[in-house]
């Protein structure tokens, strides 16, 4: 197949992929949209198969075919509450194969290099472009190759970290060497000693170096960030996923990679510069880990945390016209939505307003919140936003707070010297009636007081979340 | 703390006045403020605090009005200050009190002479952080109440319907004028007692509110674009003649049937409107009921005498008293205090018992109605606007010169930002240029353009699709995968193994995201 019938198919998958998430900006349309990114990429892919891959399709044909089994598996059998990890995890992959690739095409260009010019002409596909190339392409190339596998390398097992963290299997907590962000400091800077010497012909053992180094760099940087802020990791380990698919791009001379790598990587600094903005704190601050300064003694909390049972819960949502419920993290750990759904349904059955207020870093990923809901079918019109919902509080007569903390904290509108101070919360507060369903007293990931437990209109519902919103189920037909 | 400013309530000397502005137990809130607390002797007498309950509470008891004025820092009263309580003011004392700043020059002048401090509880800003300390409402809601009680008390028949032994009662029909704080508290006790309650109010985006308590709200058959209450503070504004008129005819229409009248209807800093003309009174039936909340401003009421119970000639009683929540002093003292304990709060951030009076603060700034020694009344308008506006995408809060200034300024800054980001960028272009050959800068273009349209697009993006979008972006990432397949040709064995692990592993990201986000929409549903 010609170049030129390759470039259209590009220009068509580029023009898809846009399609593709552009189509995001409402439910309905979004069904459609995801049909337009698989058929981009099935375009994509199956072209540049028959244009370059012909002759090793014994590769090609097992290692696909193999990779759709798994991806098929992983994705029918993932539970929602998952989402975050199997997000994270996928991110690794993007990273680990950016890593190879750079790997592979300075291994292919020293090869091509070596060759006389016989050979070169008998070359074909990527080894054809790269002999084609002039020695100022070739510096612009390894620092291609640099980028690709330093952002690649990062990527990797910084995902790795993050999934472990999001699935459970490493402590959320925050936890850095001796030393901290020297160590990150001292390794970038080893890298780009090590990429300019790559420059400069000393061989392929500094990327294997600079590989480990970077690898080093993301598992140290995400270990350094608490399970709070795993939103923005997310969406930031997104961002570079696609800035790496994009170096590779350069790398290959393959407008297609650049193209798409551009998109996913301004989609993911878009959703971090928001997630960051929902928490009113720098985009640095949360990446190099730990909340900002604390300026002076936080206020002190009067009064004190009035528990009720499960009979106080249900008379007052008995007699509540309108409800909002506030989902956290802790819903998902308790995989509770579909008892919050059921509940839902059946206070609206008896005509009462039941709403859910969402904020946008509730959960452990953007959106995660709505994907649950949504999953236990609730109704995405009554799921809003905060901006759409916050003044609505005042009118309502119950707000049940499930599993989330830091973003119904007043504090972060009271006292100045929180270190949640100026964050957007929900203002459940101003409800008649507040009821929190929570585990125990502790405070959350932040550690920062609540004063909301102790307001007057507050009562405490302790309990696992899903188990409490059982006993509610069981009083109310 | 010993060291504490005092702050002091002296004895109401309006007659009838029952109300206190401080009790045992919001001085107990005051001294975790750090202040010390005093009380003239004999204040709270009338609703039902002893000197002894304010002792148990560590509140200072003196003797005379003089020696509380003359060592208290800060006096909280209800009333307006009377003459010879104003001569006590002096600089650095704070006093907070209702005021009536609109309707008591004397007094400003003399507190402004004082240099002393005044915040006028009538003033405080109706936004969300104030409510607590929006003594108006606070009132107001007693004084609701307490209508409907004294209607009750002057009516002859069961605010419900009956049906007994002895015959059947038909319920007694309430109507209420200005659902207000004090409008809908008083549709909520005629409510509650049985009665059948009608409600009018100009303010067509209360409706909601009075049958949310159980009232049927009476609709005008009026055709004009009826104002936003949430463009004047959520209060009432002067309505046209027009609107009036109609407004009138349908009161003309009501009167011979209803029982009991409550008119609630207040525009800030103006007289009381007349809404229940000499024609409807005289159209009432005989033993019916009028309580006017407004006699104070000269009454919704035609006939209303201020303070007095009149019986007009056809035997309806008008109820023109002023003091409704003077009579019930215990409730609202308990309310009125804990009002000023909320003001005290904000005034004093650092919780160390002295006065730290910001005039940046909102709320603060827009009840102080003079401060050392300035008149500062009326306040500017409250930066933030708290009740939700009626329906219309703004809330016209600037006048037009001020919207413009600013547009103007939004835009000069905005276009400032673009030039330099653009400048800066054209700069970075430059120099990447001058050095990068040609082919690079051909794939360069197509990823500066690709990361615009990224950026474009993804804005639009609906928050709650966040999570699918992340998974359909990771799965086009999964995009390497061409790169891997250009190198699989390779001779080295090396470069074909690597170059299959990622075909493999960018497979299972392709496939894997591009399933998981349809689940995750196929999930949506609209009810």
């Amino acid at each position: 197949m010609t170049y030129g019938i390759l470039t259209a198919a590009y220009i068509s998958a580029s023009v898809l992929f846009i399609l593709s998430l552009g189509g995001l900006s409402n439910q309905e349309k979004a069904k459609r949209a995801v049909w337009y990114g698989i058929i981009g990429m099935g375009v994509a892919v199956l072209m540049t198969v028959f244009t370059y891959g012909g002759g090793s399709l014994g590769w090609l044909i097992p290692t696909i075919l193999i990779g759709s089994v798994i991806g098929w598996y992983v994705a029918g059998r993932v539970q929602m509450t998952e989402m975050p990890q199997l997000v994270a995890a996928l991110h690794s992959f993007v990273g680990l194969a950016a890593v190879f690739i750079g790997l592979n095409a300075e291994l292919e260009l020293q090869s091509v290099l070596a060759m006389d010019e016989a050979t070169r002409d008998a070359l074909t596909g990527f080894a054809l472009k790269l002999a084609q190339k002039t020695s100022v392409e070739i510096s612009i190339l390894k620092v291609e190759v640099f980028l690709g596998i330093f952002i690649g390398a990062v990527t990797f097992t910084g995902s790795i970290v993050a999934f472990g963290k999001l699935a459970g299997k490493i402590d959320g907590k925050p936890i850095k060497l001796p030393g901290g962000h020297m160590w990150n400091a001292v390794s970038a800077l080893s890298c780009l000693v090590l990429g300019i010497m790559f420059c400069n012909d000393a061989g392929i053992w500094t990327m294997v170096l600079v590989t480990i180094i970077a690898g080093f760099i993301g598992w140290h940087l995400i270990m350094g960030i608490g399970g709070a802020d795993m939103p923005v990791v997310v969406s930031m380990l997104n961002s570079y996923s696609g800035w790496a698919a994009s170096a590779i791009g350069f790398t290959l001379g393959n407008d297609l990679l650049i193209v798409t790598g551009a998109l996913v990587g301004s989609s993911g600094a878009i959703l971090s510069y928001i997630m960051c903005k929902a928490m009113n704190r720098h985009f640095v601050s949360v990446i190099l880990g730990g909340f900002g300064g604390q300026t002076g003694p936080a206020m002190e909390v009067e009064g004190e945390m009035v528990a009720i049972d499960a009979d106080g819960v249900v008379s007052a949502l008995e007699e509540a016209d309108s409800i909002i419920i506030i989902p956290g993290y802790g819903l998902a750990v308790a995989q509770a939505q579909q008892s919050v759904s059921e509940l839902t349904k059946r206070l609206r059955a008896k005509g009462k307003e039941v709403r859910f207020a969402i904020h946008p870093v509730a959960g452990r990923l953007p959106g995660h919140m709505n994907v649950l809901l949504a999953e236990a079918k609730v109704p995405y019109d009554i799921v809003l936003e905060m901006d759409e919902i916050n003044d609505d509080f005042p009118n309502t007569d119950v707000a049940i707070v499930i599993g989330s903390n830091d973003i119904v904290n007043p504090a972060a509108q009271d006292d100045p010297n929180s270190p949640i101070a100026g964050m957007p919360v929900l203002e459940c507060w101003k409800a008649k009636q507040v009821f929190v369903s929570k585990r125990g007293q502790g405070t959350g990931y932040s550690g920062i007081e609540n004063p909301l437990f102790y307001k007057e209109n507050t009562r405490m519902f302790y309990g696992d979340a899903k188990a409490s919103l059982d006993t509610l189920l069981q009083n109310i037909s | 703390m010993d060291n504490g400013q005092l702050i002091g309530t002296p004895k109401e000397l309006t007659k009838g006045e029952a109300r206190v502005a401080m009790t045992p137990e919001s001085a107990t809130q005051l001294q975790k403020l750090g202040y010390r607390c005093a009380i003239q002797s004999g204040a709270g007498q009338l609703a039902g605090f002893s000197d002894a309950d304010y002792e148990a509470a560590g509140v200072e008891v003196i003797k005379t009005a003089k020696g509380l004025w003359e060592t208290a820092d800060i006096v909280a009263k209800v009333r307006e200050p009377e003459s010879r309580e104003l001569k006590y003011l002096a600089k650095g004392k704070t006093l907070i009190s209702f005021f009536n700043p609109a309707g008591n020059e004397e007094g400003m002048e003399a507190a402004k002479a004082s240099g002393a401090n005044v915040i006028a509880m009538e003033m405080v800003p109706r936004i969300s952080r104030a409510q607590k300390m929006d003594a108006l409402s606070s009132m107001a809601n007693i004084a609701g109440y307490r209508a409907v009680i004294e209607a009750g008390n002057n009516f002859g028949r069961f605010f419900t319907g009956q049906i007994t032994a002895a015959g059947k009662v038909p319920p007694a029909k309430v109507m209420v004028v200005g659902a207000g704080v004090a409008g809908l508290a008083a549709i909520g006790a005629s409510v509650s007692l049985g009665a059948i309650t009608y409600a009018f109010d100009v303010r067509p985006e209360v409706a909601e509110q009075v049958e949310s308590m159980g009232a049927e709200f009476v609709y005008l058959d009026f055709e004009e674009e009826q104002q936003d209450g949430a463009a004047t503070g959520g209060y009432a504004s002067v309505s046209s003649p027009e609107f009036r008129e109609a407004q009138l005819a349908k009161f003309r229409e009501l009167a011979p049937d209803v029982d009991i009248v409550i008119t609630t209807a207040l525009i800030p800093n103006r007289e009381a409107p007349k809404l229940w003309l000499a024609d409807m009174v005289a159209a009432m039936k005989t033993g019916s009921v009028i309580v006017d909340l407004a006699a104070e401003r000269g009454g919704n009421v035609e006939g209303t005498v201020k303070d007095e119970k009149v019986v007009t000639e056809n035997g309806v009683t008008i109820i023109g008293y002023t003091d409704f929540p003077s009579r019930m002093a215990a409730q609202s003292s308990t309310l009125y205090s804990t009002n000023i304990r909320h003001m005290m709060t904000d005034l004093t951030p650092e919780k160390d018992g002295q006065v730290n009076h910001n005039m940046e603060d909102d709320v603060i700034r827009g009840a102080t109605v003079t401060f050392e020694g300035e008149i500062t009344f009326p306040p500017p308008p409250p930066k933030i606007k708290a009740i939700a506006a009626q329906k219309k995408p703004e809330v016209k809060e600037l006048t037009p010169e001020e919207k413009r200034a600013k547009e103007v300024a939004d835009f000069k800054a905005a276009t400032k930002q673009q030039i330099t980001l653009l400048g800066v960028g054209a700069a970075l272009m430059l120099v990447v240029g001058a050095f990068a050959p040609a082919s690079f800068m051909q794939h360069f273009i197509v990823f500066v353009l690709s990361c615009f349209v990224g950026f474009q697009v993804i804005w639009n993006v609906s928050h709650s699709l966040h999570t699918p979008l992340m998974a359909v972006t990771n799965a086009i990432s999964g995009i390497v995968i061409l790169g891997a397949v250009l190198q699989i040709g390779s001779s080295s064995s090396l470069v074909v193994i690597m170059a299959a692990i990622s075909v493999l592993i960018a497979t299972i990201n392709i496939v894997g995201g591009f399933l998981v986000t349809r689940r995750m929409l196929a999930m949506f549903e609209k009810s």
